[in-house]
C-alpha cells in the first residue's frame, strides 16, 4: 500500500499537482532516500518511453494512410516497370539488337512468302460482317441503357428488403464485395452505410460458384473516402488459431464479432473456403474477415446449421479471380486497391473505427 | 528565402505529427527515393519501407529541442534513405556496386544509430506490452497514453471504485516495468 501511495505521489509530482507543503516533503524524501530518488528517475524515463512509443506508432500508421491516399490520388506513381526496364535494357542492349535484327529479317521473309502464296480473300465480306456486329452491339448498348434508365427510375421501395447481407469497399469509388447469394435473387439492390443512409447500387458481376458478387454504388449521394484502411490479402495464407474479427449487419446496426481461424478448408473440405469460429447470423454474409494487422483474409459466407459456431469464409484470393473475370468484360474498369494496411499496430477499437466506414449493409428487393 | 521558411514550417508540422505537413513532405520526396531504391535492386515495397523509415528518422530528430536541420529536407531524406538501403543490401549480401546514387549527401550515421537504438527500445516496449496481457495493457494505455482519469477507467473496466482500479493499475505497471527493464538491461549491457 505504501508503494502505491508513493507512486501516486511521484505521478502527481510529474503532473505538478502537489501542494507547496507536499512538494517540500517530497523533495526532502528524495534527498534523504536514494531509492525514492531512483524510483522518480526511473519512472520518468519509463513513462517517457511509453509515450514516445505511442507517438511513434501513431506516426507510422499515419504514414501508411498517407501513402495509400497519395497512391489512390495518383500523386505518387509506381514506376510501371520502367526503371527495371532501363536497367535490363542497358544490360542486354547488344543481345537485344542482334535478336531484333534476326527477327526482323525472318519476319520480312515470312510475310513476303505469305503474300505471294495466299489467294486473295474477299475483303469486302469481312468488312460487312464487322459492321453488322457493330450495329448489333449498338442496339444492345441501347437496350442496355434503356434498361438501366428504367432500373434507376424505380425508387427505393417502401417495402422491407427481401434479402440482406453485408458488403465492404474494395475501391474508394464505391466498388463493394459481397456474397453472390445475397444479391442473386434481388431485382434491385441498395446499400446502407453506418449512419443509415440508403444508396442505390448495381450488381456489376456475380459468380455463383465462388459466391462472390461485385456491386457498384451508383448514387450521387455517395461520398468517396480518401483511402481504404485495410488491404486485401492476395495470397490468402492463413494460419490456424489466427485471431480474426468481422463487422456486419445481422441487424440494423453494425455489429462487431471476434473469433479465430479454426480450419484451413471449408464445408466438406472445400478448398475455396476456410472455417472460422465466430458468432455469425444471417446478415453477416458478405462481411470482411480481417486479421490483427488489418488485412482482409476472407469473406464471411455461410454457416453450418447442424453445428454451433461453425462459420465458413471464402478466401480473399478469390476476390482477385473475380476481379480478373470482371476486367475481361469491361476493359476500362480501373480498381485501385490499397497495397498495405493503414491500421496495422493500432488498437482494435481504433482499427474498427476506421474500418466501419467501409462496411455497408446490402439490401435486395 | 521563402522556401527556407516553408521548410522550417514543414519540419515544425512534422514534429507535431500534422498530417498536411507530413503529406507534403511525403509527396515531394517519395518519387526520388523510390527511384533510388528501385534502381538498385529494390522492389516497390522496399522503397516504401526505406522512405517511411527515413521519414521516421527525420520525425524523431525534429522532436528534439535542440534540433536544427542544416540542409534541405530533400537532401536529408535522400542521405538517410541511401544509407539505410546500403545497409540492407549489405545485410542480404546483395552489395554489388559501390556507387549507389549520385546525389549530394550529408553525414547521417549518428542519426541512424540513434534511430536504431530507438527502434530496439520500442520493440522492447511492444513486446513488454504484449506480454503483460489484458486487461493490464488496456488499463495502462488508458491511463498513461489516453490520459483518462482513474474514475473513468474504473467505470470502463468494471471496477467498483477508483481505488480498486488504482491498485490494479499499480500491479500492472510494476509487471510492465519488470518486463521492459529485463530486456532493456540485457540490451544495453
Amino acid at each position: 500500500m505504501n508503494d502505491i501511495r508513493l507512486m501516486e505521489m511521484v505521478e502527481r509530482y510529474f503532473r505538478d499537482e502537489l501542494s507547496e507543503k507536499e512538494k517540500i516533503l517530497f523533495q526532502e524524501l528524495r534527498r534523504t532516500q536514494p531509492d525514492v530518488d531512483q524510483l522518480v528517475v526511473e519512472h520518468h524515463f519509463f513513462i517517457n518511453q511509453m509515450e514516445q512509443f505511442d507517438q511513434d506508432r501513431q506516426f507510422r500508421s499515419s504514414l501508411g494512410e498517407i501513402h495509400n491516399k497519395l497512391a489512390s490520388e495518383g500523386k505518387i506513381k509506381r514506376p510501371a516497370g520502367g526503371v527495371k526496364l532501363v536497367y535490363l535494357w542497358n544490360r542486354y542492349k547488344k543481345t537485344i539488337a542482334v535478336a531484333a535484327s534476326i527477327a526482323g529479317v525472318t519476319a520480312l521473309i515470312i510475310s513476303g512468302m505469305i503474300t505471294s502464296l495466299t489467294p486473295k480473300t474477299n475483303i469486302k465480306q469481312i468488312e460487312n460482317l464487322g459492321r453488322k456486329i457493330d450495329i448489333l452491339e449498338k442496339n444492345q448498348n441501347h437496350t442496355r441503357r434503356e434498361l438501366y434508365d428504367v432500373k434507376n427510375k424505380i425508387e427505393i421501395p417502401g417495402v422491407p428488403a427481401k434479402f440482406g447481407g453485408t458488403g465492404f469497399l474494395i475501391d474508394v469509388k464505391g466498388y463493394l464485395i459481397t456474397n453472390a447469394h445475397v444479391v442473386s435473387k434481388a431485382d434491385k439492390v441498395t446499400v446502407q452505410n453506418r449512419s443509415g443512409v440508403e444508396l442505390n447500387a448495381v450488381t456489376l458481376f456475380s459468380d455463383e460458384r465462388l459466391d462472390i458478387a461485385i456491386l457498384k454504388i451508383s448514387d450521387s449521394l455517395y461520398k468517396p473516402l480518401n483511402s481504404l484502411p485495410y488491404f486485401i490479402n492476395r495470397k490468402s495464407v492463413v494460419d490456424l488459431a489466427e485471431p480474426i474479427f468481422t463487422l456486419g449487419y445481422p441487424r440494423d446496426e453494425i455489429v462487431y464479432g471476434e473469433g479465430y481461424l479454426s480450419a484451413k478448408t471449408g464445408y466438406n473440405g472445400d478448398t475455396l473456403a476456410c472455417q472460422i469460429s465466430i458468432s455469425a447470423n444471417p446478415g453477416n454474409s458478405g462481411g470482411p474477415v480481417i486479421n490483427k494487422d488489418g488485412e482482409v483474409i476472407g469473406i464471411l459466407s455461410t454457416r453450418q446449421t447442424s453445428a454451433e459456431g461453425v462459420v465458413f469464409a471464402i478466401k480473399s484470393s478469390h476476390i482477385f479471380k473475380v476481379l480478373d473475370e470482371l476486367k475481361k468484360d469491361s476493359v476500362n474498369l480501373q480498381l485501385k486497391m490499397p497495397a498495405s494496411s493503414a491500421v496495422k499496430n493500432l488498437s482494435r477499437t481504433q482499427q474498427v473505427k476506421k474500418i466501419e466506414n467501409c462496411v455497408y449493409m446490402v439490401k435486395g428487393y | 528565402m521563402d522556401s527556407i521558411l516553408t521548410e522550417k514550417e514543414l519540419i515544425r508540422g512534422l514534429s507535431l505529427n500534422d498530417k498536411s505537413a507530413t503529406e507534403r513532405i511525403y509527396k515531394e520526396n517519395y518519387q526520388v527515393i523510390q527511384n533510388l531504391v528501385m534502381n538498385n535492386n529494390g522492389s516497390e515495397d522496399d522503397a516504401k519501407d526505406i522512405f517511411q523509415e527515413a521519414l521516421i528518422v527525420l520525425y524523431e530528430k525534429s522532436r528534439m529541442t535542440e534540433f536544427v536541420l542544416n540542409c534541405q529536407i530533400k537532401t536529408y531524406l535522400y542521405s538517410v534513405s541511401r544509407r539505410l538501403w546500403l545497409k540492407r543490401l549489405q545485410k542480404n549480401n546483395w552489395y554489388e556496386r559501390q556507387s549507389v546514387g549520385i546525389e549530394e549527401v550529408v553525414v547521417v550515421e549518428e542519426d541512424i544509430a540513434f534511430h536504431e537504438k530507438r527502434n530496439s527500445e520500442f520493440g522492447m516496449m511492444e513486446s513488454a506490452l504484449a506480454n503483460v496481457g489484458e486487461p493490464c495493457k488496456s488499463i495502462l494505455e488508458a491511463y498513461y497514453i489516453q490520459k483518462q482519469n482513474m474514475q473513468d477507467i474504473a467505470d470502463r473496466f468494471g471496477y467498483t471504485n477508483a481505488d480498486n482500479a488504482k491498485n490494479q493499475k499499480y500491479k500492472c505497471l510494476t509487471r510492465l516495468k519488470k518486463l521492459f527493464f529485463a530486456q532493456y538491461k540485457n540490451g544495453n549491457s
